[in-house]
């Protein structure tokens, strides 16, 4: 066993740690000039909108709320501690320069509505990251404003739709096609952007059924949305055809980025006859996830769609950088300004520090590390390689443990489970759907051959403990913060807590049931 | 192979020709193979070359220090983002690594941490609303608005949605992206000329069957407060439609809170809750609705709930309600959204749990003294009204230049010209809302100080005088 063990602090709600009359706060003196010109300012706003009880806020001192949350932050895993292989989530290092960058004040005091003049350096690094994902994605016009990789999937999908609203076909093109082995939020987006989503299934080699493709267009075809590599790891060997297809009824193919990380320097979407693409930077290029965000989703487009990208447009006209904000055709705002500019900033300063020569090589260290762990789980006892059994895997590999559950009961969320407790993050579980007892696997190339190994054994640890002892997997884990939890109880309407005001409610109107 | 090394790669040397030979190949190209050789990237793509860290760190500081940037004190824009103080313990909660540097919570048991502090986000803007139900966040406040937008029309099965007349131009363009699709419309109300806030008998007016949803801001875009919403509310359910309520989050340690009002949908910018301004790049977007499951089943985006261990003894924390999202709903999902502002979020609850309700109202009370005295200030220029709306502003008000024959100067230029005193003025209205005149948003916090605004007033004088 490891020895792993997370802290496990018991730590009340912040709520419940309040002391009346502590305080954290600071707050500069109002000068007494000001202060007289209005002593009662509460008394200055109209009684229908004083706000009369206080929020129930807690109360404590400094040291008591960095204590808490500090407590929180060491029940909480992350990429700085160790193999974090979500598939299609490509956790990799996130350079602490690029934290030191962003506090610079000559960028978090920038205000985003101060005149053109005075914001020529950020400018000048936003259009600068719009052209080398331009050059690294092979197309011609970018936009960064989408705050995350959904985000742009909706960007981009509301593109196809202005695309033949232009050519007068949209009354008839409703239908986005999206490969069954698809992220989630590919359907979800095209859905938020008016289409009916049209699935198609993959092949026995787990590629896209060029068969199934063919009758599945039509004119009502407005586009196909596809990651390539696939979520299963693999090469869309028949892109060509692929875009053949849906080009020539008309349509046009979108490109889900968040598996790009393995193409980086070997093969452009651009060039595969994609005509949107929307990148992840707080994956491909480095930037923390936060937790769950904030991330950036900048989409890019073949040329004859640039007209339609979000507005404002970051631009150069030879002297100065500027909003373009004449942007007739385009499909409007997506956020309020111009995107998570301080993701954007980090993904700058990576690409900067990586060069080209060094965005080539972590794909080829990210693919060397997928196909490592491959290598060395075939003919573990309880595990399969599904699909495609002589094909080297791109950025991910994707194993099933149905194998496993068949022989000992021990499911693919089991042995997750079990992971954790050997301080390792677990794979992306149960996806793609098409792989029964999934666990999907990116690496990337942050990690080195032994932490790989670690991984690996566990892996392997996990299994044999499951023909000998499932008991004690299926108990597992056991060393995290805490063990498994109830989601019934999360969800049901009796019980269900969102908030710790809707807790004490539930709780109180449940203790009166009993009673 | 080619001996390409980096510091951020650790399978050099070594540990790589371990893995080619457990992989039986002797070159990475073997594992490329499948790339149809006509789409192969065979040129060196025209990004630069790779820098050291210094160097990286000193060519972005020499970029970013053409900015110029508004010293804390000397800024006066606000209008959706604005600067607030930070508090260094904000920061270093949301610098441990062990928060930035995870992904989402997927694996709950080893993501205890992250799962705890965004429920008690929820649960501390919660409190600050008065809704019981509050998301783990929005990208920002625009798309809130537009997901809220269309969450009333699925409620309501109707398709148009009421917005006041003076709104951001940014967040009605944000509201249009969103519901076009939907085949939404958006209507304005218009606004009482000479106190802003909304025409009742205009709203009464146009309330029919066909609207899903009525959207009011308090405080509005342009800083007064909008007083008759209890009327409003009324006027909005009768009329079976959802009400939908904008906040400045910081503002409710003094105003009442929506919850109070009815509000069944209250939205926002959590930005000024210990989120720098990062040229609007790291905005929060508040998302909250009252405990009704109808209204629960179609909300946007993650939920973090309270919940036990499965043996039942211990508290924890999960991702709850997931059947409304896109990775389990697909297509019929209530929104796309998956990454969020997670660690906006974390910040909002460290700074709420460092301001606590006293501090939160004492903050409340100085901002409004301090633009009350700026407005008493400006209110005594010559040619200067201000403000322009007879209402109650919280930290915005807008002040128009008065309409001279003489009067040369511009707004736009009025702005410019006391740029060159390092004072950033306001946000020009001019184009935004033609009617109102030569105005601009002027925006006072509490990083201003008596002298800062003595020394703007002073600013304007002079340019005017100057004319």
């Amino acid at each position: 066993m490891s020895g792993f063990r997370q802290a496990r602090w018991n730590e009340p709600l912040v709520f419940e740690r309040s002391k009346i009359g502590t305080i954290a706060y600071s707050l500069p003196a109002v000068e007494k000039e000001v202060q007289k010109a209005l002593p009662k300012p509460i008394e200055s706003i109209p009684p229908t909108l004083r706000r009369q009880t206080p929020p129930e806020l807690p109360e404590l001192s400094e040291p008591e709320v960095l204590q808490h949350f500090v407590r929180l932050s060491q029940m909480n895993y992350c990429v700085d501690l160790g193999l974090y292989p979500l598939g299609s989530c490509t956790m990799k290092y996130n350079p602490p320069i690029n934290e030191r960058i962003v506090q610079n004040p000559y960028f978090s005091w920038l205000h985003p509505q101060q005149d053109e003049s005075e914001i020529q350096g950020i400018l000048q690094i936003l259009y600068e990251l719009k052209q080398w994902l331009a050059e690294i994605t092979g197309m011609n016009q970018i936009s960064l404003q989408p705050a995350a990789g959904a985000h742009g999937e909706f960007a981009g999908a509301l593109i196809i739709r202005a695309y033949h609203a232009e050519n007068d076909e949209l009354a008839t093109r409703r239908e986005i096609i999206v490969p069954d082995s698809a992220h989630g939020t590919n359907p979800a987006s095209a859905a938020m952007a008016g289409f009916n989503v049209v699935v198609v299934p993959s092949n026995n080699d787990g590629q896209v059924d060029l068969q199934a493709l063919q009758s599945a267009v039509s004119k009502r075809t407005a586009g196909l949305m596809l990651t390539n590599p696939n979520t299963l790891g693999l090469f869309e060997q028949k892109i060509e055809s692929i875009s053949e297809i849906i080009h020539d009824v008309g349509g046009l193919l979108y490109y889900d980025g968040a598996n790009l990380n393995a193409n980086l320097g070997r093969v452009r979407p651009g060039d595969m006859g994609f005509d949107i693409v929307h990148l992840n930077l707080h994956k491909t290029f480095a930037t923390p996830h936060g937790g769950g965000g904030p991330g950036a989703g900048p989409i890019g487009v073949k040329g004859a769609l640039s007209p339609f990208l979000p507005t404002p447009l970051v631009s150069f006209d030879g002297t100065k950088y500027y909003l373009d904000k004449e942007r007739p055709k385009s499909i409007g705002r997506v956020h309020g300004y111009l995107g998570n500019v301080l993701v954007l900033l980090k993904s700058y300063a990576y690409i900067l520090h990586m060069g080209s020569l060094g965005l080539k090589a972590a794909a080829e260290h990210a693919v060397l590390n997928a196909n490592y762990i491959m290598k060395c789980l075939e003919g573990v006892g309880g595990y399969s390689i599904p699909f495609a059994p002589d094909t080297w895997r791109m950025h991910e590999i994707v194993i099933s443990a149905k194998p496993l559950l068949r022989d000992t009961g021990i499911s693919a969320r089991d042995v997750a489970k079990a992971l954790l407790d050997r301080g390792l993050h677990a794979p992306t579980f149960y996806f793609p759907a098409i792989v029964e007892e999934a666990l999907m696997i990116e690496p990337t190339e942050t990690f080195s051959k032994e932490e790989l190994d670690r991984f690996i054994e566990a892996l392997r640890e996990i299994a044999e403990q499951a023909y000998d002892n499932p008991d004690l997997v299926s108990r597992s884990p056991q060393h995290t913060a805490a063990s498994r939890l109830d989601e019934v109880r999360a969800a049901h309407p009796r019980t269900m807590a969102l908030s710790w005001r809707m807790y004490q409610k539930r709780s109180k109107s449940q203790s009166t049931t009993q009673a | 192979m080619p001996a390409f090394r980096h510091p951020f790669l650790p399978n050099a040397g070594e540990q790589q020709k371990a893995i080619l030979a457990k992989l039986g190949i002797t070159s990475v190209e073997a594992l490329f193979k499948d790339i149809p050789s006509k789409f192969r990237f065979k040129g060196k793509m025209k990004i630069p070359e790779g820098l050291s860290e210094i160097e990286v760190r000193r060519h972005i500081e020499m970029l970013l220090e053409k900015n110029s940037t508004p010293y804390l004190s000397t800024s006066f824009l606000g209008g959706g983002v604005w600067p607030h103080m930070v508090p260094e313990v904000v920061h270093s909660v949301t610098s441990r690594t062990e928060f930035y540097t995870a992904y989402t919570p997927y694996q709950a048991e080893i993501s205890q941490g992250m799962l705890q502090a965004l429920f008690e986000y929820q649960s501390l803007i919660a409190e600050l609303v008065d809704l019981p139900v509050v998301n783990a966040s929005m990208y920002d406040w625009a798309s809130a608005l537009g997901e809220a937008a269309l969450m009333t029309s699925r409620l309501t099965k109707r398709s148009t949605f009421l917005i006041p007349e003076f709104i951001a131009p940014n967040r009605k363009a944000v509201l249009a992206t969103y519901t076009a699709p939907a085949n939404v419309s958006i209507q304005r109300v218009p606004s009482n000329p000479v106190q802003g806030k909304l025409d009742l008998e205009r709203l009464k007016e146009m309330m029919s069957s066909e609207i899903a949803g009525v959207y009011l801001e308090n405080p509005a875009y342009l800083g007064y407060l909008e007083p008759d919403v209890d009327a409003i509310a009324e006027i909005v359910h009768d009329a079976g439609a959802l009400l939908v309520v904008g906040v400045d989050p910081i503002s409710l340690g003094i105003i009442r809170p929506p919850g109070d009002y009815d509000a069944d949908v209250v939205i926002g910018e959590g930005q000024p809750l210990g989120n720098g301004v990062n040229f609007g790049g790291s905005l929060l977007g508040i998302f909250a609705c009252k405990d009704d499951r109808r209204i629960l089943r179609q909300m946007p985006g993650r939920l973090i709930g309270l919940t036990t261990t499965t043996e039942g003894e211990r508290r924890g924390f999960v991702m709850t309600l997931q059947a409304r999202e896109q990775h389990i709903r697909r297509e019929r999902a209530t929104s796309n959204i998956c990454s969020n502002q997670a660690l906006c979020a974390v910040a909002a609850a460290a700074y709420l749990c460092t301001l606590g309700p006293t501090g939160l109202r004492r903050l409340g009370e100085q901002i409004m003294q301090l633009r009350h005295y700026m407005e008493r200030q400006m209110s005594k220029l010559d040619g200067v009204l201000a403000p322009r709306f007879q209402a109650t502003h919280f930290k915005e008000f807008v002040f128009s230049l008065e309409d001279r024959k003489e009067r040369r100067l511009s707004i736009l230029a009025l702005m410019k010209k006391i740029s060159q005193e390092k004072i950033f003025g306001g946000i020009p209205l001019n184009l935004e809302f033609p009617k109102l005149g030569e105005s601009a948003l002027v925006c006072v916090t509490e990083l201003h100080t008596k002298r800062d605004i003595d020394k703007y007033t002073a600013s304007i004088q002079q340019a005017l005088e100057v004319e």
